[in-house]
């Protein structure tokens, strides 16, 4: 009846399992009870769970994206602790089966739910907004997406008290991942979490491809879109190009794991060398699906704060172009040490070099858009030079990898772990946390605090040298990357400052959550009534901050780069238009939380082979779709009444914003014009 | 603001430093044999190349974020510059360049470091090859040659090159002697290889470098350069040892366990290496029900 689930399966005798579980269920219980308590549930399901507005589903996914940062950072620490400690004799506090769990769920978190998500809503909130659109072009399919991303959150989560994760590192190679080797239902959590979220992953990619492909405003040629845009373009081709193999891979395995095939097993034929290669088919696309987006993101805030055009348009757009397209022959070198022969290596090595010349470029055209510009030292512009200097360093240490000779012994050290993390934090997670606090305004009216946002910065940037230097060396000491404990006392000290700097990063991560928590508590203060609080060149800068649900009352014309800057340049700058015309808008619905909810349950049952509840919940996902098929009630038209009292309410916040901004300029000792601060 | 920078990058200098003047501590900046010794001249190589790149664009990110800040009214400024056709070909042509140069070594490098490939020395030696298992949670060394195998310690002769065969009766592994140089993974059913040589008498630190289960951690080794002669008297003092290595010693060993202490076993089943390796491969065999 419930397949290999027993009570058995929850880890009763693990303490540091069990305290994270109570932890995790009373903060569900509290938030549950303070939305029972103020009554939030009827607000919370029609504005937020079923909305298909992209602004809210960015949102979403960005305080998704942010809970599993934290899970994600506490297995971390408890890596860096465990290291620290294990030394000898000491084999630390963790065992290795618990040990082998959590540094497979943190890559597993930080890449498909941390990283991902993150990326995914800011897209969600910018890109639309950038080509002058009214939302997504499948604003239903965006649902299902957040939807299906939430169903692999929930499983990873569950995993943590209901059986185990995966022992077998991120990617999960076999034959260690196959049923011999591995047979709890830590892999099939896996399998399934990754499935489900990937799914929705496609998904996204399909739609923002189709979204900027059709939905850009009139006049916005292809090389006139904003870079983050572009970024975000050459990102879902990636999607969607290698997020098919992951799932065919993914999917290999399974038939493997349930059916007994041999694909990837030792013996009739299997080859593990197949797997090894189709992850990484899609696993190196996945980094740059990751970064590209935040190369977006420091092309925005550079040009903007900087007060300048981006330096090198054209150069940008192909370099950009030229990584995504590279991104495809590179991925054997993740295996150097595989046995292919030289000129495979070769081949593969110098690829990854070649990688480097659009991405040196990039860093150059960030460089010239500063020089002779007017630098304003905002958060955003601090993550934006952090990562410039620490990315160079994580993308030398990356070049140095790309030669095989040097990867024969660099090869799953330690120095191949601080490399992905130097380009990871000091390209993906500064530059999305660039953009959280860049585009935040945007989505809830009112900036963050800076002093915080500082202050989370230098944790961070120092956190992540503190933490991460130590490793490059102790790769050099010859150690290799998971081990929960060790003999060689002389990596100890190593061990020691890198868990430090993890302490720091902590910090950095708290005074996120106080940056937060004092923004809200003191918005009225940092309101932006204009909607362009940072004077900025996009046309996500032209409509109010919040934006109208339906984003432009009237669709711009964008017929230069930095179009919103050319129509502040004209004095275009509120636009206003002859008149209003109704707006045709998708209604909310349910079903995305019900294709969901059957594929948690659907997920659920194929891991613990309760095979009953897994047909119904596929009927109930079958079910839920041919119900939206038939479904003709779905959009509405938006009166021109209401259109016209949302936007006069705004313009008139405009004014008196800019009559105080007026006043203010006149008093700026070099009489600059400037807009409200 | 801006100074306060300088911490990240001051602390990343001198780490560097410490590498290079510590490098007799670090393994691989203090390799013992040919192929450890030409993999780091190449990392420095590379390393030191792209310097100069790096250093300029650090330098520059710093010294434009600190001239070009809003506060400073005396800097040049031009709202509107956002081209030039002359910078944009010296940053395509910069990092062509170095490219191409560092593109030149590494194709020339990755075929003379090709690990398959055998070494030669001055006074050509003759080879000695060494057949290498991975086990759940061991190494097992062969000696086709001396007829004789080990767990976890594997002996040889300095300045002679070793021919290590590898394979693996488990899940994927990798066989590491770093101050040696060159990794390589052991796969069931393959065999992989890595030609590598001690120039120096000495004991080495063995470890399994892609993660293999539970009992990875422990997966390490000695591997010891001897001289000639004492490379003889320990084959023969492992030949005196009580334990055999037959197939039902073997079948007991590949079955997992942690910690193994170093054993010797004066005699080996002939053929035994490839046996372990064939039986993933023969469809037919009888051993099929153990490889899945």
């Amino acid at each position: 009846m419930l397949g290999k689930l027993t009570l058995s399966a929850i880890p009763f005798d693990n303490h540091i399992v069990m305290g994270a579980v109570a932890f995790i269920l009373l903060g569900g219980v509290a938030v549950l009870a303070a939305i029972t308590y103020y009554g939030k549930w009827g607000y919370l399901w029609k504005e937020w769970l079923t909305s298909v507005d992209h602004k809210k589903i960015g949102v979403m996914y960005i305080a998704v994206a942010m809970v599993m940062l934290l899970r994600g950072f506490s297995d971390a620490i408890m890596m860096r602790a465990q290291q620290a400690v294990a030394e000898g004799a000491s084999q630390g506090y963790l065992p290795p089966h618990h040990y082998d769990q959590i540094f497979t769920a943190h890559g597993v978190i930080m890449i498909f739910f941390m990283a991902m998500p993150f990326m995914v809503g800011l897209m969600n909130i910018a890109v639309p907004l950038q080509i002058g659109a009214r939302d997504v072009a499948f604003p239903f399919m965006n649902s299902v997406s957040f939807w299906l991303f939430v169903v692999g959150v929930v499983l990873v989560n569950l995993s943590l008290g209901v059986g185990e994760f995966a022992k077998t590192g991120w990617l999960a190679y076999p034959p260690l991942s196959e049923l011999k080797y591995s047979p709890g239902v830590g892999v099939d959590y896996y399998i399934w979490s990754l499935q489900i979220a990937g799914v929705g992953t496609l998904l996204t990619g399909i739609n923002f491809f189709v979204t900027i492909i059709k939905m850009r405003a009139p006049g916005m040629g292809l090389m006139k879109m904003p870079v983050f845009t572009w970024a975000s373009l050459c990102t879902n081709m990636l999607i969607i190009a290698v997020f098919p193999v992951l799932t065919v891979t993914l999917a290999l395995l399974t038939l493997d794991r349930y059916m007994g095939m041999h694909f990837f097993t030792n013996a009739l034929g299997g080859d593990m060398m197949m797997y090894v290669n189709l992850i990484w088919i899609w696993g190196h696309p996945e980094v740059y699906i990751l970064i590209l987006p935040a190369f977006g993101v420091f092309s925005e805030v550079i040009a903007t704060f900087s007060k300048k055009p981006l330096f090198g348009y054209t150069s940008m757009v192909y370099a950009t172009m030229a990584i995504a397209v590279l991104s495809f022959v590179v991925w054997l070198h993740h295996f150097f040490t595989m046995g292919s022969g030289g000129d495979v290596n070769a081949f593969f090595g110098i690829m990854t070099m070649i990688i480097a010349i659009p991405t040196g470029v990039k860093i150059f055209n960030w460089l010239f858009t500063m020089f002779r510009g007017r630098v304003e030292m905002t958060t955003p512009v601090l993550w934006t030079l952090g990562f410039m200097v620490t990315f160079t360093i994580g993308g030398m240490t990356g070049v140095l990898l790309a030669v095989p000779g040097a990867d024969f012994v660099l090869h799953n050290s330690l120095f191949l772990i601080a490399h992905f993390h130097n380009v990871i934090i000091g390209g993906v997670v500064f530059g999305y946390l660039a953009g959280f606090s860049y585009w935040f305004p945007k989505a809830f009216g009112f900036k963050l605090n800076e002093t915080w946002g500082k202050r989370a910065f230098w944790c961070w940037l120092i956190g992540f040298y503190f933490a991460f230097m130590p490793l490059y060396y102790l790769g050099f000491m010859g150690m290799t990357r998971r081990l929960d404990h060790y003999d060689n006392p002389a990596f100890q000290p190593y061990l020691i400052v890198a868990c430090f700097g993890a302490v720091i990063i902590m910090f950095g991560i708290i005074f996120q959550l106080v940056q937060l928590y004092v923004s809200i508590r003191d918005r009225e203060q940092n309101l932006d009534l204009t909607g362009d609080p940072w004077d900025a060149r996009t046309l996500e800068w032209s409509v109010s901050s919040p934006p109208p649900f339906y984003n432009f009352a009237d669709v711009p014309v964008a017929g230069e780069i930095d179009s919103f800057w050319a129509m502040k340049q004209r004095g275009e700058y509120p636009h206003v238009p002859r008149e209003y015309k109704r707006i045709h808008m998708p209604k909310n619905t349910g079903v995305g939380v019900f294709i969901g909810a059957f594929s948690l349950v659907f997920g659920f049952a194929m891991i613990w082979y309760i095979w009953w509840l897994a047909i119904v919940s596929f009927l109930g996902i079958a079910g839920s779709m041919i119900f939206r098929s038939f479904q003709t009630d779905v959009d509405y038209y938006v009166e021109v009444e209401e259109i016209e009292k949302i936007e006069s309410e705004w313009l008139e916040k405009v004014r008196s914003a800019g009559k105080k901004s007026m006043a203010e300029s006149t008093l700026a000792e070099n009489g600059e014009p400037q807009v409200a601060h | 603001m801006i100074k306060a920078k300088y911490p990240g990058f001051v602390k990343w200098l001198s780490l560097c430093s410490v590498v290079l003047l510590s490098g007799c501590k670090a393994a691989l900046l203090d390799p013992k044999g040919q192929v450890g010794v030409d993999e780091r001249s190449l990392i420095l190589t590379a390393f030191l190349l792209m310097l100069i790149v790096v250093i300029p664009v650090i330098v520059l990110t710093l010294v434009f974020a600190w001239k070009y800040r809003a506060s400073n009214k005396k800097a040049t400024f031009m709202p509107n510059w956002s081209h030039s056709t002359a910078i944009e070909v010296v940053v395509w042509l910069i990092p062509c360049v170095i490219i191409l140069v560092l593109g030149t070594i590494t194709w020339k490098t990755t075929h003379s470091l090709d690990p398959f490939k055998p070494l030669e020395t001055k006074d050509n030696a003759k080879p000695i090859t060494i057949e290498v298992v991975q086990l759940d949670w061991k190494w097992l060394f062969i000696y086709p040659e001396q007829h004789i195998a080990t767990v976890n310690q594997v002996e040889f002769p300095a300045h002679v090159p070793v021919r290590f065969k590898i394979t693996s009766d488990t899940v994927m592994g990798a066989f590491f002697i770093p101050q040696l140089g060159t990794q390589i993974y052991s796969m069931a059913g393959m065999q992989t290889e890595v030609n590598l040589i001690a120039d120096h008498e000495g004991t080495f630190d063995g470890i399994c470098s892609n993660f293999t289960g539970d009992g990875f951690s422990g997966m390490t080794f000695k591997a010891i350069a001897t001289s000639k002669d004492q490379f003889q008297n320990w084959v023969s003092t492992v030949k005196q040892a009580p334990l055999q290595l037959d197939q039902a010693v073997y079948d007991k060993l590949a079955k997992p366990s942690e910690d193994t202490p170093v054993t010797y076993y004066s005699s080996v089943k002939p053929g035994l290496f490839k046996d372990i390796i064939g039986k993933y491969m023969n469809m037919n065999s009888m051993q099929m029900k153990s490889g899945s």
